[in-house]
């Protein structure tokens, strides 16, 4: 069957699957051809269900021995054209650190998925947090900037994939898909769209020989197999891919470019929404799982009469800091629910002048509307 | 609507659920499903609970049960606190005994049942499925069988649609 075939028979249809499952459907409508992986809960499903689809859309799967080797075979199957994708949770996490950083020197294009469970190390294996946000943003060695997508519903994994696959391509970069082991773990209707009408962005290949390292802000890539030598390094490298690894120009170049592909894009890259902030004396800030009851507690508060707004970051990488700084000056507090103890609230802190509130809650279980409403009426009641 | 299903791993409590909230989405509601995982999925006290609304659920974790389904003693024993106030309880009157524990309740001999009328166990949670929706009118009769032929094996689609009028049949 082509892949073709396969995607006009999921047209329109409605299923009833879990996050993570969405989240490998998501890859296969965007042209994903290779998974490598090794399996982990809450993650597993994905790793099941491109097992089980791949081979049908021609496609290759590969459990691998560890997590440290599936990244090296994804990586390696993007350079030699595929679209690739592995998929963890924390422990496999911070074993694919290295060659995260690997991606991001070599600048290939291909997506992780973290489906975080509660750490730090093997923690809560069954259980769901938000604990990697900064991991996924830092966890590599040296200076770099990082692509990771956060969704909160089923559907949202779906679509929030495409994304990832099309931003990993555009900016030829690593994208991380920052799943939580509530949203990939759960099931509810997703519905999937006709492929002819899914954005796909394509990648940009070379038929000629040219500097696949640098020339122009974001270069083409070769194909491995298609007639040119290339070297692929980790190392600081030239355009032309050759180590240069004691010039300090050569290195600063380099480096400045990389980050500069992404932070020269940030708000394009950066994608939330918005819920009453005309009026807004407070800002509740969330993404992922602790999105849903935030925006519940929101909805509670105004029946209550607080003027609350909402921002749900579905960008977490680059950090939205144009719309934060924006909204940080209207309120007098914000309050950011997340899985974790803190982590994006100490990022909104770098952005606003106002007071900023973690509403954290971890041990695997999510935040209920009632809590989230809680500690935010005893904190306005102060005032 | 809050609804957790609870027994020992390879009742079919898992399939319950998954069956109840795909006949909800049928119905033109929204549901979410989620499930105990590890260890209890497979033996202990395993659970899997359905939110059933009108309404887009912001909530995903249940804050109380309006309906507790128990196929086991130590399910029972462990989730019963859940049950809010006013909430249902169904149960295996074959394999939970209830005791002291003051709720609305409602038995059938499921498993016995299945056994004597299909020859095999594994029709007690469908035969259940029947018997709360007698009860409760939460979802159309037609969505729940239409999700049943969805998610059991086609060999046993008949088998299950029988043990699930069955239960619709029970008092």
């Amino acid at each position: 069957m082509t892949r073709e075939n396969y995607l006009s028979k999921l047209k329109n249809r409605t299923l009833f699957i879990q996050g993570d499952e969405a989240a490998a459907y998501g890859a296969l409508y965007a042209g994903c051809n290779f998974f490598a992986g090794y399996p982990i809960t809450p993650a597993s499903e994905v790793a099941e269900l491109m097992a089980k689809e791949l081979p049908k859309v021609d496609g290759y799967y590969i459990q691998m021995e560890d997590e440290i080797a599936s990244i090296g075979a994804m990586i390696g199957a993007a350079w030699s054209g595929g679209k690739s994708m592995t998929a963890t949770s924390g422990p496999g996490f911070s074993l694919m650190q290295e060659n995260i950083g690997y991606a991001c020197m070599t600048e290939t294009p291909c997506v992780i998925v973290n489906v975080q469970r509660s750490g730090p190390s093997t923690g809560q294996a069954t259980l769901a947090a938000q604990g990697d946000m900064l991991q996924a943003r830092w966890g590599t060695h040296g200076d770099h900037e990082m692509i990771a997508l956060s969704p909160s519903s089923v559907q949202e994994s779906f679509d929030l994939m495409l994304e990832a696959f099309n931003l990993s391509e555009k900016y030829r970069n690593p994208v991380i898909f920052l799943l939580d082991g509530e949203v990939g773990h759960i099931r509810e209707k997703v519905v999937f769209p006709d492929i002819n009408e899914v954005n796909i962005h394509p990648r940009n290949i070379s038929k000629e020989k040219v500097d696949v390292f640098g020339g122009m802000r974001i270069p083409p890539m070769i194909e491995f197999g298609q007639g040119h030598r290339i070297h692929v390094t980790g190392s600081t490298h030239k355009s032309n891919g050759m180590r240069d690894v004691v010039s300090q120009e050569a290195h600063d170049k380099l480096i400045r470019r990389l980050n500069d592909k992404i932070e020269s894009n940030r708000d394009e890259i950066s994608k939330y929404e918005l819920h009453f902030t005309d009026d807004m004396e407070y800002l509740v800030v969330s993404y992922g799982a602790s999105a849903r009851p935030s925006m519940g507690a929101v909805l509670k508060l105004r029946e209550k009469g607080y003027k609350v707004g909402f921002l749900r970051l579905i960008t977490i990488w680059p950090f939205s800091s144009t719309i934060v700084k924006e909204l940080g000056k209207k309120v007098k507090n914000i309050f950011v629910p997340e899985m974790n103890l803190g982590q994006i609230s100490r990022e909104i802190e770098r952005f606003v002048s106002c007071a900023v509130h973690p509403v954290s809650k971890i041990g695997g279980v999510a935040h209920t509307i009632n809590e989230i409403v809680y500690e935010i009426e005893s904190e306005v009641k102060k005032y | 609507m809050n609804i957790r299903f609870t027994g020992f791993g390879g009742q079919g409590i898992i399939l319950s659920g998954v069956i109840f909230g795909w006949a909800a989405i049928l119905n033109g509601k929204n549901a979410i499903q989620t499930q105990s995982y590890g260890s209890s999925a497979r033996g202990g006290a395993c659970k899997c609970d359905v939110i059933i609304q009108d309404s887009y659920i912001y909530e995903l974790v249940p804050t109380g049960n309006d309906i507790l389904v128990a196929f086991s003693q130590p399910a029972f024993e462990k989730y019963k606190n859940s049950l809010l106030k006013n909430g249902l309880l169904f149960y295996d009157s074959d394999l939970v005994r209830t005791d002291s524990f003051e709720s609305n309740s409602f038995s059938i001999s499921a498993t016995d049942l299945a056994f004597k009328e299909f020859g095999q166990k594994l029709f007690a949670n469908i035969i259940m499925l029947g018997f709360i929706n007698s009860k409760t009118k939460l979802i159309n009769a037609e969505a729940i069988e239409e999700s049943i032929r969805q998610y059991v094996p086609s060999k046993f689609a008949d088998t299950n649609i029988n043990a699930f009028r069955l239960g619709m049949k029970l008092n």
